[in-house]
C-alpha cells in the first residue's frame, strides 16, 4: 500500500442498512470513530444509519470494514454503502438528530433478554437501579412490545408517558454511554413501578389462603400498599405463589399465569381454572443450573436457553424433577425458559423455586395485553395480578423451539423472533401480504428481499383471534410502511384468512396450496430458490383437487409444484370428529387396511365397540367422511392403535404421544411399498396392518411405535429415490407440522442423507403452520417475478 | 354440488345468475317471498332424498315449505300450487303416499291446493318425484319484515330445538345403523307466526325467517348481513335435543349449520321479548321457543357464538360443504 495515500485525508457518506436502530448502534460508532480518531457524524433516518467520516483513507477503511465486524450484538447489519464525498475539514464527531419525514424502512427489533451489564446494575446495592424491575440499555430491554410507530424513538414508544429524570436524560444523551438513545431507559426515580392488585383488579391484592400455604403463614406487611416499593410488591407478589395462590403477572408481550411448579394444588388449580386439561405447560427457572435441575441441558440447549430470544426449549426431563404431576402430565419433554426480563429474574430469585409460566389467556384467546383487558378475562383464574405501568402494544406470545442436531427447530416463532426480517429467496417485486393459514396462525409482510413474519397469532376461529390478527396486520403495515399490492392466501375456502384476502379491494391476489407453502416455507428458511423434493406431511391442507391432503411429495420450486406422491387416502368419518378422536381415524385405517375385517381383539376396537361400527358406516358410506391423504391423521389413528388416546383436548396431543412412546433404541421399522410410477401412492394401510399385526404378537406399544416411525421414515426415502430417478432431483425439503416430531425427523434426515441426499430442514420458521405465511410470501413474489 | 349446500355457495350463484337477470325492486331484497298489493307469493321446489324419512316425505316439505315462506313475511297463507315431476316406473303407491300427506299438512296449515301440473320424465332423468309449490297469502296486518330491519338490542329467538330435520334424513340417506329417537320437524309455522305478531305489537318483529337449508347459522348470517349488526348467540340457550346431539356428536355435524323444516328464528325488539317467547310457548309447536342470543352493533356483518368455554367463536357462512380446518 502507499504511504502517502493512506495518510490521504478523505471524507466517505456510509449508508449502514439491516437491524441498526435501537440496538445501540449510534454509541458503537461514535466510539468507533473517537477510537480512530475520525470525524465526522451519526444519525438514524427511515432507513436506517447514516455516517460521514473523514480522516486518513486507511482509517476511513478500517472503519468501514469494522461496521460489520464489530457490530453490538442485537445488531443485524445487511447492508454498508460508502462513497465519496468532498472533504469539509470539519473536527469533532457528533451524533445528529433523525431528519423528519421520509420514507420508512428502518426495522423494528425483537424484543431481548436483559443483558449481562444490566443485570450486574440490578444486583449492585450501589447502583441506582439496584433491584429496579425495568432496568434495560440498547443492548437489552423491550422492543417491538412497546413500539407504537417509526422511528424508533421515545415518543413512539410506550414509553412516551415517563418523563427522563436528570440522572436518565444524561445517560441517555452521552453517545459514550451504555444508555445512549436507548429508548425505554428508566430509573426508579422517573420509570414503570410495580403494582399488586387483588383478583378484582383493585388494590390491594388479599393476603395468601393460609389453608393452602405450605410453608405457613405469610409475613405481615407482605401485602402491598398502593404506595409500596417496588421491592415490598415483589416480596408479596412472592409470598402469594410460596403460599399456593395463581397470580397473574404483565410480562413483555403480555400478561402470563403463575404458579409455583412443585406445588400440587397451585397447578391443579391453574389448570382447572383456565380450563386447560393436558397440553403441557412451561416453566420458568431462574437460571442454567435450576433447568439443569429440571432436564437434561446440553450445550446447544444452553445455548438456546441463554440467547438473547430466550424461548421456551423443550428438554428432556429428569426423572424425580420436583414438579407437580399436572405441570406436563405424563410428558417426558419439558418447556424451560429462563427470566429474560428484570421483573422476572427478581420475582424468580424471591420464589426461590421454578414457576409455571403461561399465556394469560382462556382457551385459545390471544394473551392479555392491556390491563383491563387482563382483569376481564382472568379475573377468575389469578388470586393477584402483579402489573406495572409500561403499556404493551403489540402482542407477542413465548416463542417455542425443540433442539435437533444442535440447533433450534422452531415450533412457536413469536416474541425475541418476530419481527426480526427472513431474508426471501427471490425477492418480491410488489409488497406483500401473505394471510396464513388458519390454526397457530401468523401472517407475513413482505418487501423487496425481506420478510416480516408476524408473531404468533393465534386460532384463527376465535373472534378475539381474528381481530388480534387483522389490528397486527394494520400494525405491522404502519411500522414497516409497507402497503401491500400482492395477497397471497391458502385455498381452503373456510379458512378465515383466505375470505379476509378475497374481501380485501384493489390488490391482486394469488391462491397458494397449503402443502406447496409448507414447502416454500423450508425453501425460505434455507435461502433455497432451485426445484426439490417436498415432502410435506401435516394434518390437514386444502388439496388443489378439492381435497384434504397432508401426506404429500412434490416437485416443487418456489412458483409451482406438482403432486408427485402422497399416502393413500382414507375416509375421516364425521370430518372434525375425526380429528378430535384419533380412535376414529383407527377405525378408517383399520377397516382400510384389514378390507373390512378388523380383528375384533384389537383393545382399540374394544374400547370403542360402542360407536364403532357407526364409524365405520360413516367410513364406507361417505357420510360426512372426506377423504384425506394426511399423515397426521395417520399418527393419530396408530397412536389410538398403541392406546395412546383416543379423544384429544388439543391439537396433535395423540401424534406427540406417539413420538413419546416410541422406543428410541429400536431399529426395525415396518415395512411399506410404494404402488404406481410417479405419482406414486405410499399404503399407509400396510404400516397400520403390520402395526395391528404386532400388537397382537405380543409386542410392546413403545416397540411398535418406533417401528411405525421407522418405517414411515423408509418410505418417505423410497418416494424420495424414486422421484430422484425420474426427475433427477438431489435436494429435499422435510416440512409440515408432522416433522416438528424429532424422532421421525432425525431417522428421515438419516436415511436420506444415507443415500446422498441434501436435506433441507427447518431453523428459522416453524414447519408447522406457524410457517405458512412466509412460504406462501416466497411463493407470491416468485410468481410476480414471473409476470 | 356445492352449490346446493345453502351456504355462500348458493349466494353467489342466486345473485349472479338470477338476480342479475331478473332484477326489480320486489325480487332485489331476496326475501322468503315477495309482498305487493295486500298479496305475498312465494315458490319453493322440493328435491330430498330419500323421499320418506322418519317424521315426513317430501309431500309434507313441499306444503310446509311453502305455507312456512309465507308466514316469514307475515302473511296468512291461504291457495297453494303444485307440479310434479316423476320419474317413469315411480310406483303409484309412492305417489299416493305422497299427495295423502300433503293433504293432510294442507289441512293442518288451513290451506287448499288450488292448482296443479304433473310432468312424467324418462327413467333415469329424475331421482323419483320432484315437487315444486307455489303459495299466495294475504296480508291481514301491516308488518313489514326484513332480515334488513334488525337492530342492536333486539333478541334472537328460536321457535324450538334444532337440527331434527337434516340429521334425521342424513340418518335415512346414509343407511346408517344408528340407533336414535329421531324424526323430522316438519310442521307449518302459521299458527306460530300469527301467535307471535298479535302478542308483539306494532314493528316490534324485525325479522322471521325460517331456519331451512344451512340451519340456523345461514339465517343470521343473512341477517348480520342485511342489517349490518353483529349477532351474539349463546351456546348454552341454544336448544338441541339429545338425541340430535349425539347423533351430530356422531355425524360430526354442528347443529347450528343442520337444516330444520319446522323451526323458526325471530328478531324481535329487545322489550318485547318475554311477550315473544310466551306466546311462542302458548303454542305446542313453539313450547320449546329460547332466546338464543342478542343483536349488538359490533363487529358488523359477523355472527359470534359464546362458548361455553367463555371464548367467542365466529360463525360464519359455510362456502361449500363442511370441511375440517384443523392442520
Ligand atoms: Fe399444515
Ligand atoms: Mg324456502
Ligand atoms: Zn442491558
Ligand atoms: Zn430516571
Amino acid at each position: 500500500m502507499d504511504g502517502g495515500r493512506a495518510g490521504e485525508r478523505v471524507r466517505a457518506a456510509i449508508r449502514v442498512e439491516g437491524t441498526v436502530q435501537g440496538v445501540g448502534f449510534r454509541p458503537f460508532v461514535y466510539g468507533l470513530a473517537t477510537r480512530l480518531g475520525l470525524d465526522g457524524l451519526v444519525g438514524n433516518d427511515e432507513r436506517g444509519v447514516f455516517i460521514e467520516v473523514e480522516g486518513a483513507s486507511a482509517l476511513v477503511g478500517e472503519f468501514t470494514s469494522a461496521l460489520r465486524d464489530g457490530a453490538p450484538p442485537l445488531a443485524a447489519v445487511e447492508r454498508v454503502a460508502a462513497v465519496p464525498v468532498p472533504v469539509t475539514g470539519r473536527s469533532g464527531f457528533a451524533v445528529v438528530p433523525s431528519p423528519p419525514g421520509g420514507r420508512r424502512r428502518a426495522l423494528v427489533t425483537p424484543d431481548a433478554a436483559t443483558c449481562a451489564d444490566c443485570l450486574r446494575e440490578l444486583d449492585d446495592p450501589a447502583d441506582r437501579r439496584y433491584g429496579y424491575p425495568f432496568v434495560n440499555c440498547t443492548n437489552c430491554g423491550p422492543r417491538f412490545t412497546i413500539v407504537t410507530d417509526l422511528p424508533y424513538d421515545r415518543p413512539n414508544t410506550t414509553m412516551a408517558g415517563f418523563a427522563m429524570c436528570g440522572d436518565c436524560e444524561r445517560e441517555y444523551r452521552d453517545p459514550a454511554d451504555r444508555r445512549f438513545h436507548a429508548q425505554p431507559v428508566c430509573c426508579p426515580a422517573c420509570g414503570p413501578r410495580l403494582r399488586l392488585l387483588g383478583p378484582a383488579g383493585r388494590e390491594p391484592a388479599p393476603p395468601p389462603p393460609s389453608s393452602t400455604a405450605p410453608g405457613g403463614a405469610v409475613p405481615k406487611g407482605a401485602v402491598a400498599d398502593g404506595t409500596a416499593s417496588d421491592g415490598a410488591v415483589l416480596d408479596a407478589a412472592a409470598a402469594l405463589l410460596r403460599a399456593g395462590a395463581v397470580v397473574a403477572v404483565k410480562g413483555l408481550g403480555g400478561y402470563h399465569l403463575a404458579a409455583v411448579a412443585a406445588c400440587g394444588p397451585a397447578v391443579a388449580a391453574l389448570r382447572a381454572r383456565k380450563r386447560r386439561e393436558d397440553k403441557p405447560f412451561a416453566v420458568m427457572a431462574a437460571d442454567p443450573e435450576a433447568a439443569r435441575r429440571l432436564c437434561e441441558v446440553d450445550e446447544a440447549a444452553e445455548r438456546l436457553l441463554t440467547g438473547a430470544a430466550r424461548p421456551i426449549v423443550l428438554l428432556r426431563r429428569r426423572p424425580g424433577a420436583r414438579l407437580a404431576p399436572r405441570v406436563a402430565p405424563g410428558d417426558r419433554w419439558l418447556g424451560v425458559m429462563l427470566p429474560y426480563t428484570p421483573l422476572h429474574h427478581l420475582l424468580l430469585r424471591r420464589v426461590g423455586e421454578p414457576i409455571v409460566l403461561t399465556s394469560g389467556n382462556l382457551g385459545d384467546e390471544p394473551i392479555a395485553r392491556d390491563d383491563g383487558e387482563a382483569v376481564a378475562r382472568l379475573g377468575g383464574v389469578a388470586d393477584a395480578f402483579l402489573a406495572h405501568d409500561r403499556p404493551i402494544r403489540a402482542r407477542a406470545d413465548d416463542s417455542v423451539v425443540r433442539v435437533f442436531r444442535g440447533g433450534p427447530l422452531p415450533i412457536r416463532r413469536s416474541r425475541g423472533y418476530a419481527p426480526r426480517p427472513l431474508p426471501l429467496p427471490r425477492p418480491a417485486p410488489r409488497p406483500v401480504l401473505a394471510c396464513g393459514a388458519e390454526l397457530k396462525h401468523t401472517f407475513c409482510l413482505a418487501r423487496g428481499g425481506r420478510a416480516f413474519v408476524s408473531p404468533h397469532v393465534g386460532d384463527l376461529e376465535n373472534h378475539e383471534t381474528f381481530r388480534s390478527f387483522t389490528e397486527g396486520v394494520a400494525h405491522l403495515r404502519r411500522l414497516l410502511g409497507v402497503t401491500p399490492r400482492l395477497v397471497a392466501h391458502d385455498l381452503h375456502p373456510e379458512y378465515l384468512s383466505t375470505k379476509y384476502a378475497l374481501a380485501l379491494e384493489g390488490v391482486d391476489r394469488t391462491g397458494v396450496q397449503h402443502h406447496h407453502a409448507h414447502v416454500a416455507s423450508c425453501l425460505a428458511d434455507n435461502g433455497v430458490a432451485g426445484t426439490v423434493i417436498g415432502v410435506a406431511f401435516d394434518g390437514l391442507g386444502y388439496g388443489a383437487d378439492g381435497t384434504l391432503w397432508g401426506g404429500e411429495f412434490l416437485v416443487a420450486d418456489l412458483a409451482g409444484f406438482e403432486r408427485a406422491g402422497h399416502l393413500a387416502t382414507v375416509p375421516m368419518p364425521g370430518g372434525a370428529a375425526a380429528v378430535r378422536q384419533p380412535w376414529r381415524m383407527a377405525a378408517a385405517h383399520l377397516d382400510a387396511a384389514y378390507a373390512g375385517d378388523v380383528p375384533g381383539d384389537l383393545a382399540v376396537v374394544r374400547r370403542n365397540a360402542g360407536h364403532w361400527e357407526a364409524v365405520v358406516a360413516l367410513a364406507r358410506r361417505g357420510v360426512n367422511a372426506p377423504l384425506t391423504s394426511s399423515v397426521g391423521r395417520l399418527f393419530d389413528a396408530v397412536a389410538a392403535l398403541a392406546g395412546v388416546r383416543d379423544v384429544i383436548t388439543y391439537e396433535g396431543q395423540a401424534a406427540a404421544g406417539l413420538e413419546r412412546l416410541a422406543d428410541e433404541d429400536e431399529r426395525d421399522g415396518y415395512g411399506c411399498r410404494l404402488t404406481g410410477g410417479v405419482p406414486f401412492t405410499v399404503p399407509g394401510a400396510e404400516l397400520v396392518r403390520a402395526a395391528a399385526e404386532d400388537l397382537r404378537a405380543g409386542a410392546a406399544p413403545g416397540t411398535m411405535a418406533a417401528r411405525f416411525h421407522n418405517g414411515l421414515a423408509a418410505a418417505v426415502a423410497a418416494g424420495c429415490e424414486r422421484l430422484r430417478e425420474a426427475r433427477g432431483l438431489g435436494t429435499v425439503a422435510l416440512s409440515g407440522g408432522v416433522f416438528q416430531n424429532v424422532l421421525l425427523l432425525e431417522r428421515t434426515v438419516a436415511l436420506l442423507e444415507e443415500r446422498g441426499f441434501t436435506v433441507l430442514t427447518h431453523r428459522r420458521v416453524p414447519p408447522g403452520d406457524g410457517g405458512i405465511s412466509l412460504g406462501q410470501a416466497a411463493v407470491a413474489a416468485a410468481r410476480d417475478r414471473l409476470g | 354440488l356445492a352449490h346446493g349446500a345453502g351456504g355462500k355457495a348458493t349466494h353467489t350463484l342466486v345473485e349472479a345468475v338470477f338476480l342479475e337477470e331478473f332484477r326489480n325492486p320486489l325480487l332485489e331484497p331476496l326475501e322468503d317471498g315477495a309482498v305487493f298489493d295486500g298479496l305475498a307469493l312465494t315458490t319453493d321446489a322440493f328435491v330430498v332424498t330419500p323421499l320418506f324419512f322418519p317424521g315426513g316425505d317430501i309431500g309434507d316439505l313441499a306444503v310446509n315449505g311453502t305455507v312456512n315462506d309465507l308466514a316469514m313475511c307475515g302473511a296468512r297463507p291461504r291457495y297453494l300450487s303444485a307440479a310434479f315431476v316423476v320419474e317413469e316406473g315411480f310406483p303409484v303407491a309412492d305417489l299416493r303416499r305422497v299427495t295423502a300427506s300433503m293433504a293432510a299438512a294442507a289441512r293442518a296449515a288451513g290451506v287448499w291446493i288450488v292448482t296443479g301440473d304433473t310432468k312424467v320424465v324418462q327413467r333415469g332423468k329424475a331421482d323419483g318425484c320432484y315437487i315444486t309449490t307455489a303459495g299466495v297469502g294475504t296480508m291481514d296486518r301491516p308488518v313489514r319484515l326484513s332480515a334488513a330491519a334488525a337492530r342492536p338490542g333486539d333478541a334472537v329467538i328460536v321457535s324450538g330445538p334444532i337440527g331434527e330435520h337434516g340429521v334425521t334424513v342424513m340418518i335415512a340417506r346414509g343407511e346408517l345403523d344408528i340407533q336414535a329417537d329421531l324424526a323430522s320437524d316438519t310442521a307449518p309455522l302459521n299458527g306460530l307466526t300469527e301467535r307471535l305478531l298479535a302478542a308483539c305489537g306494532d314493528g316490534r318483529v324485525r325479522c322471521l325467517r325460517d331456519a331451512t337449508r344451512g340451519g340456523v347459522a345461514t339465517v343470521v348470517n343473512e341477517i348480520a348481513g342485511a342489517s349490518g349488526v353483529a349477532v351474539v348467540l349463546d351456546e348454552d340457550a341454544i336448544p338441541v335435543r339429545p338425541a340430535v346431539r349425539g347423533a351430530c356428536e356422531l355425524l360430526g355435524l354442528d347443529p347450528l349449520y343442520v337444516a330444520c323444516e319446522g323451526r323458526m328464528v325471530a328478531v324481535v325488539d329487545g322489550e318485547a321479548a318475554d311477550a315473544a317467547l310466551a306466546a311462542l310457548r302458548s303454542d305446542p309447536l313453539g313450547s320449546g321457543a329460547a332466546v338464543i342470543g342478542r343483536i349488538a352493533d359490533d363487529p358488523p356483518g359477523l355472527v359470534l357464538l359464546r362458548t361455553s368455554f367463555g371464548g367467542t367463536r365466529i360463525v360464519d357462512l359455510l362456502v361449500g360443504d363442511p370441511l375440517p380446518r384443523i392442520c
